[in-house]
């Protein structure tokens, strides 16, 4: 059976949906990666998967023995913890919050799990450093261990690589393409990057106000909604270039329809 | 001569009074000014202001009856982050907080048995000396509450951090997020009920954030921020009542400067400890 099943979703807020019955199905070690223009409801379809927000309509259906709170979560980071005193042991450690019930501390086998997610990624020798201080790329892997101390059997990522450097954001790529290839850790990624997801990815789901497409990535490349992605005039560009850039454009950001 | 201040029961209540709400402020503290919330202990001190005029004008004994369960209440719907609320954050508070202060002041002018209303309202705001006339219940109370507020602190420490540092990751990864939300927002109005007695509706918010201030210029982990925070604020309140003591200076105003003084004293050390 499917990790998870999406059926005829709709996400949405107060009753009002953002996207129309959406479709998709994920074995383990898939890597799927969202992609669609402003406003498509990717965003709003990632906090439904988290269990952030209720879907209007539709149903998520888990399977393989895994639950939807068992989820690993990277959220876009906040405002907020830009200057955040917390040391990387720290922040790593509430990802087994959940596990730890109404106890009030954590367990020595949950301070060995958030170690060796740590270690996972490389940043165990950073344990005590003060999260402000770290770099952009630092900082998405110590929430990245964070995400992995959840069960670690699916890893959902909303836009990653928002803020960061190339050379960062290849990095990022490349850890989660390793926890996918070698872990069998399956990946939900939204993106803006398309070429990253085609490169990537194993499934690519595109929502657009009129199209929606899901299959694999050898399905897609040659689908004709990537295609119109590939043939607007100008459009390559736009959809391709990095997010840090879209953020900084913000002013002149146009939308494709 | 310390010893021989403490010789008298009014000042070891006050030392008790004062110190234990300041620490307990102080753990909050950190937490409410990481989340944007600096301002809650002006705002609700406010609305307990509004409620203690209401009680006055009742003429309620025990004015924590009045003030206690609307103080709570306006905390939880303050802090409750509720992202499709009709009025957000900070205009919220804003909102809430002259309305009580101009609803409480017209309510006292109108209708106070008292014959000296002026000083009725200042006492309240700025604290006056009531907390060197507390008696011994008074003192009772303040000590049960703050080791509750303390206990709850303390058992639900890895909680409030991780709600305080991502919200959305504990909702998602299945931690009650509300509740801990809740929990808080409790806390924090008892702690501001509590403090009104020291330092006044005025001055409420420097015991909550000037200690967690002043431990975010030097420290850089949570659990050291909390420690830091306490201590800062156990210190600074004994001194500050010893002082106002020695000088008759008026107690609240008096702490709040020690604060300031301190959170001077931290930014220097913390701009020469980084370089």
């Amino acid at each position: 059976m499917a990790q998870l099943t999406v059926k005829n979703l709709c996400p949405g807020y107060d009753g009002v949906a953002v996207a129309q019955d959406i479709n998709f199905e994920l074995n383990r070690g898939d890597y799927l990666c969202i992609v669609g223009e402003n406003g498509s409801g990717k965003s709003t379809l990632v906090k439904t998967l988290a269990g952030l927000t209720k879907p209007v309509s539709g149903q998520i259906i888990c399977g393989d023995n895994f639950e939807l709170n068992q989820i690993g979560y990277l959220p876009q980071q906040t405002l907020m913890q830009k200057d955040f005193p917390a040391s990387v042991g720290e922040i790593v450690l509430s990802g087994c919050l959940a596990a730890s019930g109404l106890k009030p501390f954590y367990s020595a086998a949950q301070k060995k799990l958030a170690l060796s997610s740590m270690e996972r990624l490389g940043i165990d020798h950073m344990k005590n450093r003060c999260y402000r201080d770290l770099s952009g790329g630092q900082q998405q892997r110590v929430l990245l261990a964070r995400a992995l101390c959840t069960e670690g059997k699916m890893l959902l990522l909303d836009e990653p690589a928002t803020g960061l450097d190339p050379a960062a954001t290849a990095e990022m790529y490349s850890i989660v393409k390793d926890l996918n290839e070698k872990e069998k850790i399956t990946i939900i990624m939204v993106s803006h990057d398309i070429e990253a997801a085609v490169k990537y990815a194993s499934h690519i789901l595109h929502l657009g106000s009129q199209l929606q497409f899901f299959g694999t990535r050898e399905e897609y490349v040659k689908s004709p909604i990537k295609m119109a992605f590939r043939h607007q005039e100008g459009l390559a560009k736009l959809v391709d270039e990095p997010l840090c850039s879209r953020a900084a454009a913000g002013r002149n950001r146009r939308y494709f329809k | 001569m310390i010893a021989e201040y403490l010789s008298y029961p009014f000042v070891r209540y006050a030392f008790i009074a004062g110190v234990l709400t300041a620490l307990c402020s102080s753990l909050l503290g950190v937490t409410l000014v990481l989340k944007r919330y600096s301002f809650i202990g002006d705002g609700l001190s406010h609305v307990a202001f509004g409620a203690m005029a209401i009680a006055a004008v009742l003429s309620v004994k025990t004015e924590l009856i009045v003030v206690l369960p609307v103080t709570v209440l306006c905390a939880i719907l303050l802090l409750k982050t509720d992202a499709n609320a009709k009025i957000k954050g900070d205009a919220a508070l804003a909102m809430l907080s002259v309305g009580s202060m101009a609803f409480g002041y017209l309510l006292l002018n109108m209708f106070s048995a008292s014959a000296n209303v002026s000083g009725d309202v200042c006492s309240t705001l700025f604290g006056s000396t009531s907390i060197l006339t507390l008696t011994k219940t008074d003192v009772w109370v303040c000590v049960i509450m703050s080791v509750l507020v303390i206990c709850v602190f303390v058992c639900f420490y890895n909680k409030i951090f991780a709600v305080t540092f991502d919200e959305n990751f504990a909702k998602a990864t299945g931690v009650n997020a509300s509740a801990y939300n809740l929990i808080i927002a409790v806390i924090t109005a008892v702690i501001i009920v509590l403090a009104m007695n020291l330092v006044g509706a005025l001055l409420t918010s420097a015991l909550i954030i000037f200690p967690a201030l002043s431990a975010m210029r030097v420290f850089h982990t949570f659990r050291q921020v909390v420690i830091c925070s306490a201590a800062v604020a156990i210190i600074s309140s004994a001194l500050g009542i010893f002082i106002s003591i020695m000088l008759s200076s008026p107690v609240g105003a008096t702490i709040v400067v020690v604060d300031l003084l301190v959170f001077g004293g931290f930014s220097i050390a913390g701009r020469a400890l980084n370089h």
